[in-house]
This record gives structure tokens, sequence and C-alpha cells, in this order.
């Protein structure tokens, strides 16, 4: 009996403790760990952007001064004019190509949202040297990469938090959901386990296409 | 059909199978990779290593593998990318056993390099819709409630050269964007519960330290049930590659989500539509629409061994090993087949079988020495049945790059080369 009530009292104590460093130190969580950030290093990391233009910092720039930085910071992978040099990414142009034999993903052809190329730019690129280029900088790269995918006309076009929201990228509307649980799962059954098929005849053989790095065998 | 007739009829055809294999395949080919060694070291001589001190205790201070196996190796498809810093190199799947994958093997895919940070300098921030944005240290993750789990972690786009046709030739290449370690860990709900969650939070954006920036969308839901942020993997720290100090672990989702060198979780109420979930990581289908947010990994096999690069070396018994998994739960069944998906048989499936992680199956057997078309096909405990790659590009078309869990083939030759090949369906 004795034994319980000096075991409360300690635990109404350590209670107590925890209060007061709760209160004193300004700390919210129910472990008290870690600390509050301040609004200065939430500034200095908060680098996203959404679709809904939360996250774009002021500033502005239009494509010819896009050109400018781009032709310096982007043409060396990207090409001249976007085309993407070897296996490095175009950005413009594919338009129509979706459905062919041979898809091409620009920003132009492919990419939903204008908020992903700026979001991107600002925290990847240029490869090699990320997070180097000014919210100017990147709002005249981005007005040029319309320009590039002739989604704007005017090279004097100028792109800026206050006009971002009104460019729409034509393949927005052509995004679904994940249908798999009532596509692909529908083939769900108990699988046939003999005379599945009649014949079975090698169709593709990936020796023929030698495209595999060294020999497929084991390294002596 | 009765499952009573599928039953007796593939008993019956098993066992002939067996007979006739045991009829003529005892011989044995002369092994082209006779373990020739040096006559020195053979019976009834006695081998060096019976008479000379080896490397003491403080020869290894961190061990590596026998220099015997120096050729297991991660390795590169060069001609995939345009650098070495945005790419990936491929698992050994065909050199290792059980459902561990050994730290230095599993596989790695980069957007930017490795980033290299100091453990020191390693902070989470934690912002957007929360009572109070927070800060952590390493230290602080380490002190809060703790668990380890293993999972399977699977690049969305394995096997996504195979997806018009056989391409690549061994299951390195083939299958090789996967691993399975134990990790441990922080899981989520605790760290996002120090800073307290607005009533509108839904969806979390992780995001990497890294010169990528690595960011993606992850619903709040999946995030409270069973995501946390690992620090430790097999035991130990987290190699650089894997996301030293921290990442995330999203279990059973595509393996981009498992964001590394994490730095910041923002709390949002609609996802942010990143690039690497709108112009990467989305299912382009015949007509041109795209599937986006396509998280989970389906269920998957593959035969490691036989396999390109693990050839049949002799007739007579052998083992035939491989593995099996499921982003939407515990693997339930492995079935194995011998003639390119005519007839099945249901293989041993031997270790744990744990949800969200590789499960090693065997099918062990005599070959005599006649061609082979070996394939796997896994059933998750949900029900779900690993499709063809017709099946998938049925639904799918011709163009789509990831999700390929579409059943492999390998074509055992009569010399005991292994191709990898695609079969009529």
């Amino acid at each position: 009996m004795l034994k319980s009530v000096a075991r409360v009292s300690q635990f109404l104590l350590a209670a107590l403790i925890w209060l007061f460093l709760v209160e004193s130190t300004g700390l919210a969580g129910p472990l008290a760990l870690g600390r509050e950030a301040t609004p200065k290093e939430v500034a200095g990391w908060d680098i996203d952007v959404r679709p809904d233009g939360q996250g774009l910092p002021p500033g502005k720039g239009d494509a010819r001064q896009g050109e400018e930085i781009f032709q310096e910071r982007c043409a060396a992978c990207h090409g001249e004019f976007g085309e993407g040099l070897d296996r490095w990414p175009p950005l413009a142009g594919g338009f129509e190509s979706l459905a062919g034999d041979n898809p091409v993903k620009t920003v132009g052809s492919y990419w939903p949202y204008l908020s992903t190329v700026f979001d991107y730019i600002r925290r990847a690129m240029p490869f090699g040297d990320a997070q180097s280029l000014t919210p100017d900088e990147i709002y005249a790269i981005t007005a040029y990469i319309l320009y590039l995918n002739d989604l704007v006309q005017d090279e004097e076009f100028e792109l800026s938090r206050q006009n971002f929201l009104s460019v729409k990228l034509p393949n927005e509307t052509n995004f679904i959901p994940d249908p798999r649980p009532l596509t692909e799962l529908r083939q769900q059954r108990e699988p046939c386990m003999a005379n599945c098929k009649s014949a079975v005849r090698i169709l593709s053989r990936a020796r023929v296409l030698d495209v595999t790095p060294e020999s497929g065998k084991k390294s002596e | 059909m009765s499952n009573n007739k599928v039953n007796k009829a593939t008993r019956r055809g098993f066992l002939a199978g067996t007979a006739g294999v045991i009829g003529t395949g005892l011989a044995g080919l002369p092994g082209r990779r006779a373990a020739a060694g040096s006559a020195a070291n053979l019976p009834p001589n006695i081998p060096d290593a019976s008479k000379a001190l080896g490397d003491g205790v403080d020869a290894r201070a961190y061990g590596s593998p026998s220099e015997f196996e120096k050729h297991v190796v991660r390795r590169n498809v060069a001609w995939l990318t345009a650098t070495t810093e945005s790419s990936v190199n491929f698992t050994p799947l065909h050199e290792l056993d059980g459902i561990v994958t050994p730290n230095g093997l599993c596989f790695e895919r980069h957007h930017s390099g490795v980033a290299e940070i100091d453990p020191a300098d390693y902070r989470l921030m934690i912002n957007g819709l929360v009572d109070k944005p927070m800060i952590f240290t390493l230290d602080d993750l380490k002190r809060f409630p703790r668990v380890s789990k293993f999972y399977f972690l699977e690049c969305a786009a394995n096997s996504g050269m195979e997806w018009r046709g056989a391409q690549l030739n061994g299951c390195q290449f083939t299958h090789g964007m996967v691993s399975c370690v134990q990790y441990t860990g922080v899981p989520l709900k605790h760290i996002l519960d120090e800073a307290g969650l607005k009533s509108n939070a839904k969806w979390l954006m992780p995001e990497g330290g890294d010169a990528a920036g690595m960011n993606r969308s992850l619903p709040l839901d999946k995030a409270l049930e069973d995501c946390f942020i690992a620090f430790k993997m097999n035991g130990e720290a987290l190699r650089p590659g894997q996301g030293y100090p921290a990442r995330l672990v999203v279990p059973g989702w595509e393996g981009n989500m498992w964001v590394k060198w994490i730095r910041r979780i923002e709390v949002g109420d609609q996802p942010w539509h990143t690039r690497e979930e709108t112009s990467k990581y989305t299912d382009l289908m015949a007509d041109g629409s795209s599937r986006r947010f396509t998280w989970i990994m389906d269920a998957k096999s593959v035969i490691t061994s036989p396999s390109p690069q693990a050839p049949l070396e002799n007739k007579g018994r052998q083992v035939l090993s491989g593995l099996a998994w499921s982003g939407r739960g515990k693997i339930q069944r492995v079935d194995v087949s011998f003639d390119g998906g005519k007839n099945w048989r249901t293989a041993r499936i031997d270790g744990p079988v744990f949800s969200k992680c590789l499960t090693r199956f065997y099918y062990d057997f005599a070959w005599d020495g006649s061609p082979m078309l070996l394939q796997s096909r896994c059933i998750d405990e949900t029900g779900y049945v690993q499709p063809s790659k017709h099946e998938l590009r049925r639904v799918r078309g011709e163009n789509s790059i990831y999700h390929n869990n579409g059943i492999q083939t390998w074509h055992v030759m009569k010399s005991g080369e292994v191709e990898n090949v695609e079969v009529s369906g």
C-alpha cells in the first residue's frame, strides 16, 4: 500500500517535471523530442511548388531572357531547342506521339502541370549545380520552355507569380487514377495447372538483341 | 472442371515427367566449369590451408566477401542512361539465396549521385499543415520508439526494359532492381505527432537532401499505416547509396517513393504532382492516356537459378531457386513450369514468409539434358495471380514501362546455357 502511494507520488513528480520542461522549452509533442523550426529555417528549405501555385516565390522573367540563360545553363544536355542531346531528356515537341509506336514525353506533350517544371528546375537543375538559379531565372527559363513548345508565341511573354496559373499544359486532362484493383486484378482466379496451352513457341530472344553488358555467364 | 480433376492431372503429369527424367538423366554432363582447383590441395594431399597460419583477427576490421566471390557485384547497363549519376545498378540475384540482400549488393538508383552527409549535419524538418514546424537531429530520431521490419524494395521500372519483349540476358538485369533487408527506424506517425497534424492534412511530401531534392506525394493514410524513417539496414547504418543517414520506407510501394537522405516532410491538403510522379513513374496506355499514382507493386516472381548468368553445369539433380514478392501482402503460393506455362507444379517455399517481403522458393528436380522453358508464377494472399506479359499488354498496350510484373521465361538449352526468351501465350 505504502509502496504504491510512493509510486503514485513519484509518477506525479515526474509528470510535473515533464510539464515544466514542456512549458519552458515550448515543446508540444507527446514525446518532447526535437525542437520548433524557426520561420527562417523553414523558408530556406521550403522550395516546393504545387499546381495551385502554393510555394511560387515572387519574381518574373520572359522567354527572351530565358533563352539566354537556357543556352548557357541547360542546352549542353537538353539541346539548343530543348530537343535533348544523346540520352538526355527532350523538353519540347512530341505532340500527338503518345498513342504511337515511339511516344516522346516532353513538357509540352506530356507534363500535366507547369508548376512541376518550376519545382523541378528549382530543386534539381542545372544537373550538377542544383539550387543555383534565382526565382527570376527560373521564371525566365520556364517561359522559354513554353516558347520552345509553341505554347506561347511571343518571345516577350513574361511569366510571373501573378500570371503563372493562367498557363495550362495540353496533356493535363489525360491522366487517370490507378484503376488496377478493377482491371488487372480481375484475372484473380484459381490458376490453370495442366494443359494450359496447346503449343508453346519462342517469340523473342534476348541474345538476338545482344544488349546485355559483358557476357551472360559467370565471370571465371 | 473440379479442383480435384486438375490436381489429379497435375500429379499424373508430374510423375510421368519425373520418371522420364530419372530414366535418362543420371549420366551427367562433363562439368563445363569443372572445379579443377590445384591437385596439391586435393585428397589425398594435405592442402596449404591446413598447414599455414591464416590472417589474424585484426586483418579485416570490416569483413568483406572471399576473394573467390569477386564476380558477385552490382552491375550497370551503360546504354540505359546518359550518365552514371542519374542511373541504376542491379542486384546480382542469380548469386544470392534466402530472402535477405547483403547491404553492399542492394541495387541503387540515384538521380543526382550519392549524397555524402555527415550525421552531425543531418536534420529532418517537418512543416506545412502542422501545429508547430519541427526540426529533428539524427539523435532525436534514435530516441523515438523503434520498429524493425523486413521489406522488399523494388523500383517501379524493374523489368521495364522487357515490356515489349525479351531484351536483357540475365535476371540481374531483368529483375535486379529489387532488394530486401531488415530496416530499423521510427514510424512516421510518431514523428508527425510531435509536430501535430492539422485537421485538413491529407498528403505528405517527403524530400531528399541530395542534389535531386527527390520529392514525391505520399497519402497520409499510407504514411500513418506502416511508413517509417529508417536509419539501419540489416542491423548496421544505411549505406550512403541507400540514403545514409536516414531514408523513408514505404512498404509494398514503388521504390522511388522511398526517399533517401530524407531532409524534410511537408504536410499538405493535396498532392504536389512532382516531376517523378508526372513525367516519370506514370503508365502510358495504348490510347495515349496515362495512369498516375500507381504506387503498389503487384505480385511478381522470378527464377534466379537456373538463369542466363547461372547456367546448368551438369545433368541430374538440380535446385531450381527463385524469389516471389507482393506489395499487397504475403506470398501464398508459387508454381513453376518446365514447358513454358503449359503445365505447372507447386514449388516449395522455404524461409520466413513476411508481408511485402521477398519470399524464397525451391523446386528440386533432375535434368535429363533436354531443353526446358522455365517459368514461375506466384499468388499472393489477396488471391492475385501473377499475370503473363501478354495479359499485361492486353490491358496496358506496348508503351508502358513501369510495373511490369509479368511471368519471366528462361530457355534452358541442351548445352545447359540459359537465355531470356518470351513465349506464346
